[in-house]
């Protein structure tokens, strides 16, 4: 089976966390993925005035390194994320594009002063990634309770909905995967 | 709530903001769209409606707040919220003092943002369906239903208004299907005794017994199947109006006995003879002459000149043709809700047979003739073939062929103008009101 995502990782030193949601994302979404090194420029991403960095500006670059890709390309970060006109994002991606981000910075239990917890750093982590899939694979935020498409503006929010898709929004997703299969010339996603 | 079809205009010299703001918006489920500065805004809004602006205070030219004064005369409903670099209690208190329905300081937080705009959003949904449920009861509780802006309509409402005010006895001339019965009930609606009842007796559809009955009412056992004592209407009617619909129709024994009630408003029941008093009003309808009756022996002169006090003459559709086009919208509108059916107009050519058309039948006729266009027809407009009538009982005059140039010259200006009233009117030379009420004589709808 050949890979439909490369993950690439910025400031990213859990290692575990990435090979369970690599395992977990093969198992649950038959969505195999490979992991590539890449050497990111952050002058023009990094805020100083905010102490963030511009989540465009970090997808941006393996999207221009990856012109030809059939892949989609995801970004892994603990940096903490920003759009101009937000406060923080926990991740961002192209609607319907290639290329996207995910930070575990205000995923991690630590950003609000509570002890570490890994499962719930993984519980997080595999519904924000599955969440700017679901953008990649061009689905909006959807307001059905519990959908993984929930709006995610505070991690309450994240922990409240499930990381599985509504029905509508999992058969939307499962076409446009098959979509881009057919079109690539691969077998068709199960 | 799901923002489906909620569309939302962005309006920020910055790309970083108008492009995060668009994406986060469109990710969200909103349509969006942007400008770069007030003028690009304001085509935009001329152009079509939306439904949310988020406007940033500092802009080149024409400021936020400036834009936002401008936007009131564009869409005084448009809610707006501004956008500020700085948080101060001083620009917040300008921008809600303008009308703004809230202001957000640069960087926004996520949760904030989503939640301020779909308040904001709520609040024009919740605005609208106000005004849409008001404008709902009071077509319920209208007593006024006559519709019609023509010059014999307007005097119809004076008189109507004039004597309502009066205890006074009213005789409402007028062919079939003129809306004889809408009168009566305005006069009703408008008088003191509108909190009672008004009654109403069809005198043309009832035997003479049976309308005998049904006036003064009948004891138990005063006739065979006579087997409860039942009020007449005349007894209803304490308090309200009576309606006698078709007067000429009554028979010459009746008509006696009618005549001593009005008098006296003393009556008694069928097979009794307990008198009952009753304090009503009489308005009456005829489609014939009654002074011809009277000449001819078959209506009583005392009772017409009892009952003639105050005379209304309701003309016929084809001597008011100037209304039709508001009384097929408004037929259109009121089946299309009962049919829940989205027909939402008459298309030119359908009018022009409507308006062309003699109607003998009158109002009547014309109501009949949209309901069978709702029923054959297919969204979204009635058509020509779905009218039950040709043009071979049509007429036409100057009169009405300018009444069509001066039609489509408004509706030509209004669409220049973006269906702005204050510039459509400015550029018509005529005032908003005026405007407004050809409009609405034209049947003339917003596309």
């Amino acid at each position: 089976m050949s890979a439909q995502l490369e993950i690439f990782t910025l400031n990213f030193s859990q290692h575990e966390l990435l090979i369970a949601l690599r395992e977990w994302l093969a198992l649950e979404f038959n969505l195999h993925s490979l992991e590539s090194l890449f050497s990111f420029s952050l002058n023009n991403a990094y805020d100083p005035a905010r102490h963030q960095y511009n989540a465009t500006r970090i997808w941006e670059q393996v999207l221009k390194a990856r012109p030809d890709s059939h892949h989609k390309l995801l970004v892994l970060t603990e940096y903490d994320l920003f759009i101009p006109v937000l406060t923080f994002v926990f991740g961002e991606a192209q609607l319907g594009g290639r290329a996207g981000i995910v930070s575990i910075c205000r995923l991690l239990e630590s950003f609000y002063g509570l002890p570490p917890n890994p499962d719930i750093l993984f519980q997080r982590l595999r519904k924000e990634v599955v969440h700017e899939l679901g953008h990649l694979y061009g689905l909006r935020h959807c307001y059905m309770p519990f959908c993984v498409m929930g709006p995610s503006t505070n991690v309450e929010r994240v922990d409240a909905k499930e990381w599985k898709f509504c029905p509508e929004c999992l058969e939307t997703f499962a076409r446009a995967r098959n979509d881009l299969a057919l079109r690539l010339g691969f077998p068709s996603v199960k | 709530m799901a923002p489906n079809d909620v569309s939302i205009l962005v309006v920020d010299d910055e790309r970083a903001v108008r492009d995060s703001l668009y994406g986060w918006f469109t990710e969200d489920g909103y349509e969006v769209d942007t400008a770069v500065d007030a003028q690009e805004a304001l085509t935009k809004l001329r152009q079509r409606s939306f439904d949310l602006a988020l406007l940033d205070i500092k802009l080149p030219g024409m400021d936020g707040m400036e834009l936002q004064q401008r936007i009131r005369e564009v869409d005084p409903e448009l809610p707006v919220i501004m956008i500020t670099a700085y948080a101060s209690i001083e620009t917040a208190v300008k921008a809600l003092k303008s009308g703004a329905f809230d202001y957000v300081t640069k960087p926004f937080d996520p949760d904030n943002l989503s939640r301020l705009v779909r308040n904001a959003i709520r609040q024009k949904q919740l605005a609208r369906e106000n005004v849409r449920l008001r404008e709902k009861i009071s077509d319920l509780t209208a007593g006024d239903q006559l519709i019609g802006e023509s010059e014999a309509m307007q005097k119809v409402r004076e008189l109507i208004k004039t004597v309502a005010a009066t205890d006074s006895t009213v005789v409402i001339h007028g062919e079939s299907g003129t809306g004889k019965e809408l009168v009566a009930r305005a006069i009703h609606h408008h008088s003191d005794r509108r909190f009672f009842p008004i009654v109403d007796v069809n005198c043309g559809a009832l035997a003479e017994s049976i309308l005998e009955s049904e006036l003064f009412g009948h004891e138990k056992g005063a006739f065979t199947g006579a087997h409860q004592t039942r009020k007449g209407k005349l007894e209803i009617a304490d308090g309200g109006t009576l309606f006698l619909d078709e007067i000429a129709s009554i028979s010459m024994k009746t008509q006696v006995e009618l005549l001593r009630v009005l008098e006296t408003k003393q009556f008694t029941r069928v097979g009794g003879n307990k008198i009952i008093t009753s304090d009503f009003r009489v308005i009456c309808a005829t489609n014939k002459n009654l002074e011809a009756a009277v000449a001819e022996g078959t209506f009583r002169e005392d009772l017409y000149y009892r009952i003639n006090v105050f005379s209304i003459y309701l003309p016929p559709l084809r001597e008011r043709r100037s209304d039709i086009p508001l009384l097929a919208n408004h037929f259109l509108k009121t089946y299309a809700l009962a049919m829940n059916k989205p027909i939402r107009e008459i298309s030119p050519e359908a009018l022009d047979i409507l308006v062309r058309y003699e109607w003998p039948g009158n109002v009547r006729e014309l109501e009949n003739a949209i309901e069978r266009a709702m029923v054959v027809g297919t969204p979204p407009a009635i058509r020509p073939e779905d009218l039950p009538m040709s043009l071979e009982r049509s007429v036409s005059s100057d009169h009405d062929a300018l009444a069509e140039v001066e039609k489509r010259h408004i509706a030509h200006v209004l669409d220049k103008y973006g269906w702005n009233i204050s510039h459509a009117a400015h550029a018509l030379k005529i005032d908003r009101v005026t405007l407004y009420n050809k409009i609405k004589r034209y049947g003339l709808q917003r596309p």
